[in-house]
């Protein structure tokens, strides 16, 4: 009996030294070098595995940053991750702009009339196929949040009261998931310019003017006053729709005065310039 | 009697006041013609501002293969050419007229004779038809001589007329096919000699007696083409459908019905066929169905293209006060139109008017795995399959779940008795299925 459990004892022990030892030097000839970097730069990422920068995740992308010093990086980190992969890897930080997402309609149920009411499936691809906006509008949003649905921040929900998604300042990291969401291409990532205000066009609608103001009480109608009021040539004309270049933008707000449709926007609203003759604006987002 | 095997549903067919003459809807004031009216590459205009027209004249041109023209259906003055929301609900252009008289083309035959001698030669009719703008006119608007000219590894046995009209609520090919039932079957001879058939049979659903009787009565007349009764089942009138329960041959996944030998074409643009070829008389107008639970008397019209729909709703006596919403085709697969702007065009069937208390979809619950969406598809599809796959985005899934071969015919939707949204979500996973193969095939 004793002999048995002892014999077991050894041969276990032996058993367990020899496959220890061939599992020692298979490790040894082996061996994958990784950068101790990755881990760190890794942590340093938001880790919010969003998808944006196209990796199959945060951890991918620290390979990437180690590996390539010439890659740009993350496009969701703030300016304190930045700092803080750039200490890790003694490179300078990479300086630029935050960017934030904006909803370029401000149609809505506040500035546009239901001319229908839609009850099929509640995704935006699938109504587009259907039907324009409740409102009327061929390129207007049509609230069902497809964009919502798959912000991975939590940063982009629909307001009940104008049934146009808004986009939290304060969790937007920019990533772009929504923009590609939206089946009308609606949503574009802009400068932030949180202290001058980001100037844009709220309205995606490349109709005539007549049309266009039809379905909608804050359309851009292609008047062009905008383009003309520019001081520094910013704004293009192109199938009756303004578009602001953020390249050359700097928000001096004249074009916001100019526009007569109320089209275009400036956020965050108590970023607006007072007006010579105060004028009431109708209320949006 | 014959039907096809697998699947369909039985919605109680509503063909109200079946037996009222067609009534010629008057011209009105101003036709807004839709540029393209069919499936395929658009059509460019090729008339402008000012140019005066015919009925007949041709007024847009397309070179496409899958391409078929318009021709002014009024005489008068091109006003302007603007976009206005066609069935689609979007804005697409469309040519507006203002009518002047009624002054037709002096090559059209406008004598009531009916003339049964075919002169033509297979190329030259095929010629015809493509110059005169026929499409198919049950409601896909697919041009008809691409039809005619099957690729060179396939053969046409069998010539199938479409006369089923599976849709509730729809009567126009009924009444044709009362009232002009010798002209569609010299269109469907015509059709014979072009694709070098011998034989063509005549589909009817059984719930059309006297178009059964009265069609067998004509085609005795007319050697090679039978009339078959067959059991109601929608969407018998699906072009698969109808091959598998005339002939009973299946068309294979991804194959057209000419890889099976068949050809179909509705009874309309059979009869569309013989104008063309017989009378040179280009697809001007059709005969359109107004009806509806609340309308007072549902009539069939024949209207020119390009008439708004609120000029048929006038005609029938305005929009009952009930009104819920108004579809441009029939209940299963017609669109839900949102502006009466909206005008006719080759393939709107009819125009139905649902009330209040008709127009609205049911609570939604959750699936309760009965299957019945499976019975019903006359595909042979899941339905609660691809639509769970679609929802969860798992495209991979959608598409091995042959979401390419749904015909959209509704019937899953119809069934469910979970009231669940399957054709919704079939429709947008066939719609992204199919831009990823075709992303995949551009590689």
């Amino acid at each position: 009996m004793n002999e048995t459990i002892i014999n077991s004892i050894w041969l276990l022990a032996a058993l367990g030294l020899v496959l220890a030892l061939i599992l020692y030097f298979v490790a040894q000839k082996f061996k994958v070098e990784e950068d101790p970097r990755i881990d760190l730069v890794a942590d340093a990422l938001p880790g919010a595995n969003c998808g944006a920068c196209g990796k199959a995740g945060c951890r991918d992308m620290a390979v990437q940053i180690v590996k390539d010093p010439a890659y740009t990086g993350c496009p969701v980190c703030n300016e304190e991750n930045v700092a803080r992969i750039a200490e890790i890897l003694g490179r300078v930080p990479e300086k630029k702009d935050p960017m934030i997402a904006v909803v370029r309609c401000k149609g809505g149920k506040v500035n546009t009339e239901a001319k229908a009411h839609y009850e099929g499936l509640q995704s935006c691809s699938y109504a587009a196929g259907v039907m324009p906006a409740e409102g009327g509008c061929p390129f207007g949003c049509l609230g069902f949040g497809d964009c919502t649905a798959v912000c991975a921040f939590d940063a982009l929900h629909i307001n009940p009261q104008t049934g146009l998604p808004e986009a939290d300042p304060e969790k937007c990291t920019a990533c772009g998931a929504c923009a590609k969401a939206c089946p009308r291409g609606i949503i574009e990532i802009r400068k932030r310019r949180d202290e001058d205000g980001r100037v844009y066009v709220g309205c995606m609608n490349k109709q005539k003017g007549v049309y266009s103001a039809k379905v909608c009480k804050v359309s851009c109608i292609g008047c062009g006053k905008c383009v003309k009021t520019c001081p520094q040539n910013a704004i293009t004309l192109e199938n009756n729709l303004a578009y602001v270049n953020d390249a050359l933008c700097i928000s001096c707000q004249a074009c916001v005065d100019a526009c007569p449709t109320h089209a275009m926007t400036i956020m965050p609203l108590d970023k607006k310039k007072a007006k010579a003759e105060p004028e009431a604006a109708p209320q949006t987002i | 009697m014959k039907t096809f095997n697998i699947g369909g549903v039985h919605p109680h067919d509503n063909k109200l006041n079946t037996e009222a003459p067609v009534k010629e809807l008057p011209i009105p004031q101003q036709v807004c013609v839709m540029v393209s009216q069919h499936l395929g590459a658009p059509s460019q205009p090729i008339v402008k501002k000012g140019d005066k027209v015919k009925v007949g004249t041709v007024l847009t041109q397309n070179d496409a293969f899958l391409g078929a023209v318009v021709h002014s259906p009024v005489s008068g003055t091109v006003n302007k050419i603007a976009d206005i929301p066609d069935a689609s609900n979007y804005p697409k252009p469309a040519i507006f007229i203002d009518v002047e008289g009624d002054e037709w083309e002096e090559s059209i035959d406008r004598s009531p004779d009916i003339k049964r001698e075919i002169e033509l030669d297979a190329p030259a009719i095929i010629q015809k038809v493509k110059e005169m703008g026929i499409v198919g006119m049950g409601g896909a608007c697919f041009p008809t001589h691409v039809k005619l000219m099957p690729p060179k590894d396939a053969k046409a046995e069998f010539l199938l007329l479409n006369g089923v009209e599976c849709e509730p609520y729809l009567t126009c090919d009924y009444r044709l096919m009362l009232d002009h039932a010798e002209e569609i079957l010299i269109g469907a001879s015509i059709l014979m000699k072009a694709l070098g058939v011998p034989q063509a049979i005549v589909g009817i659903e059984a719930n059309k007696p006297k178009a059964i009787e009265h069609m067998s009565e004509v085609a005795k007349s007319f050697p090679g083409i039978s009339v078959q009764a067959l059991k109601m089942k929608y969407p018998q009138g699906a072009e698969k459908q109808l091959i598998k329960a005339l002939t009973g041959r299946a068309v294979p996944s991804g194959k057209l019905p000419i890889n099976v030998g068949c050809v179909v074409d509705n009874v309309a643009t059979c009869y569309a066929v013989y104008q063309a070829v017989q009378k040179n008389m280009p697809l001007i107008q059709r005969t359109v169905t107004v009806t509806g639970p609340s309308i007072k008397e549902p009539t069939n019209f024949l209207a020119r293209f390009g008439t708004p729909v609120s000029a048929f709703l006038e005609a029938v006596g305005g929009v009952p006060e009930d009104t819920g919403k108004v579809i441009s085709g029939g209940p299963m697969m017609g669109k839900s139109i949102m502006s009466a702007e909206a005008t006719s065009v080759k393939g709107m069937s009819g125009i139905l008017v649902l009330p209040e208390k008709q127009a609205h979809r049911n609570n939604i619950y959750p699936c309760i795995r009965c299957g019945k969406c499976v019975d019903a598809c006359p595909m042979g599809l899941e339905p609660y399959l691809i639509a769970s796959a679609t929802a969860a985005k798992d495209f991979d899934k959608t598409e091995k779940a042959r979401v390419m071969d749904c015909i959209e015919c509704g019937c899953c939707q119809f069934t469910c008795p979970s009231n669940r949204s399957l054709l919704d979500n079939v429709k947008l996973g066939k719609a992204t299925v199919g831009k990823i193969i075709r992303a995949r095939n551009a590689k």
